[in-house]
């Protein structure tokens, strides 16, 4: 899929919330493409819940090793210092606070910080994977995903209707449009894409976003 | 004194599977999917089967054959929504799914692989995976009490294997394997290759001989094996 130039944006934007030093988990869709947007030589030891970390270059499929995947079944490589284990051992990995950062993809976010990302009751249940226990544990949990969903409906409500996935996991949400973070008074808007105003986002979200006070940042 | 040589004919050690069995198999995708032990159950007829496996494969590949043909009754896992026939019998009441969250799966199925009977988490709290299993209350904090999980035989893809069933497993195909070993009443073990006593160094052992049962020699890997080339 190629994305628009305010979704490519979205993604470089979204790179940079990731500090030398951490441990993150990039979740399947959006949040993979983030990788692309790190240097090569960031110091960050990426992780996948099917028990890799130090997650290397995806590869192209003539060169690619038939055992080395991520979770989303990208065919990825190993970087200096990697090391595989079983998904007992990654999963207490993410249980345990070492995992600093997850970025997921989103159906809902409600301005209460719950997520809603695995199933559509009659439309989409394919199981949630590791995506509770990343939502639930990661120390910082950032939602990646288009403003709202394919009908043109909101992805940021003021409560989620679907399954949840965990409740008040998530601290930032971060999509073409802007950055909003998830606070004890709802969500707050803190940066803007670049040409576009404070009314159009408002507009397109589904609860209230309250603004700062000033010049807003761009991305 | 020398080990045990538990070498085993494919053929053979399949056929101690009976129908109705409770099924583990290692594998998170492709990588370690024991696809040649499939392929020989599905050879010989077992069905009424409760599969315990991460996920469902892909269409027309392990797990994926099992269900085309009817033999699964119950499957327990974590997400199937790369196989679409999982999907649609499961909506269609023709198989029964119980979804569990992945790290809780691991620790389900280790904790039956350490003896013990449950687990006591808070994740999941949340959501409706966890809905009408018993809670308990931990320093003020509302936890979810989660069955221990036990089969009667794990069916394991393997890297390297000596002839007494110490095991290694190749990069992320490792995944469920090591535990799935530890709790079945028989283990079989596929290997791509079995190598004589000794040539595993026992530091480079992922999972030791005594949980295995049988070690089955693979002649040579079927496609199912290979890079997957996604549209």
């Amino acid at each position: 899929m190629a994305l628009s130039g305010a979704h490519d944006r979205m993604i470089a934007r979204a790179a940079r919330e990731i500090a030398p030093g951490m441990v993150v988990n990039l979740g399947i869709g959006l949040p993979t493409r983030v990788i692309g947007h790190i240097p090569a030589d960031f110091p960050v030891c990426l992780h996948t819940e099917n028990g890799l970390s130090g997650i290397g270059p995806t590869l192209p499929y003539e060169a690619a090793d038939r055992n080395l995947i991520d979770a989303g079944g990208a065919y990825v490589s190993t970087i200096p210092g990697s090391a595989f284990f079983d998904s007992a051992t990654s999963f207490a990995l993410v249980r345990t606070g070492r995992l600093d950062l997850t970025m997921l993809g989103a159906f809902e976010v409600a301005a209460n910080g719950d997520l809603a990302n695995w199933k559509i009751p009659g439309r989409f249940t394919p199981g949630a994977g590791g995506g509770i226990e990343l939502a639930q544990k990661a120390r910082r949990v950032i939602v990646l995903t288009t403003h709202t969903d394919r009908a043109g409906n909101p992805k940021l409500v003021s409560r989620c209707t679907l399954p949840l996935t965990a409740a008040g996991c998530v601290a930032r949400v971060l999509t073409e449009m802007a950055v909003i973070d998830v606070t004890p008074q709802g969500f707050a808007l803190r940066e803007i894409a670049e040409g576009l105003d404070p009314a159009t986002v408002a507009a397109a979200t589904g609860a209230p976003l309250s603004l700062p006070e000033g010049e807003i940042p761009t991305f | 004194m020398k080990l045990p040589d538990k070498t085993t004919a494919m053929a053979e050690a399949v056929a101690r599977i009976p129908s109705g069995a409770t099924v583990m198999l290692s594998g998170f995708g492709v990588p370690g999917t024991p696809f040649a032990l499939i392929q020989e159950l599905l050879r010989q007829g077992q069905d009424n089967l409760t599969i315990i496996k991460n996920d469902a494969n892909e269409t027309g590949m392990g797990v994926d054959h099992l269900l085309a043909q009817g033999r699964i009754r119950r499957l327990i896992t974590t997400h199937i929504g790369l196989n679409p026939r999982a999907v649609a019998m499961m909506n269609a009441g023709e198989i029964e799914v119980e979804f569990c969250a992945q790290g809780i799966l691991a620790e389900r199925i280790r904790a039956g692989g350490a003896g013990l009977k449950a687990i006591v988490t808070d994740i999941g709290r949340d959501t409706e995976l966890t809905r009408g299993k018993p809670r308990l209350e931990i320093g003020g904090d509302s936890a979810v009490v989660e069955l221990a999980l036990r089969c009667d035989v794990a069916l394991i893809h393997a890297a390297r294997a000596d002839t007494f069933g110490n095991l290694a497993f190749a990069a992320t195909a490792r995944n469920f394997a090591p535990l799935i070993a530890m709790a079945a009443d028989m283990v079989i073990a596929e290997a791509e290759e079995i190598v004589p006593l000794g040539a595993l160094p026992p530091d480079h052992v992922h999972t030791p001989g005594p949980f295995v049962d049988h070690v089955v020699a693979l002649e040579a890997l079927s496609e199912e094996y290979g890079v997957v080339r996604r549209a």
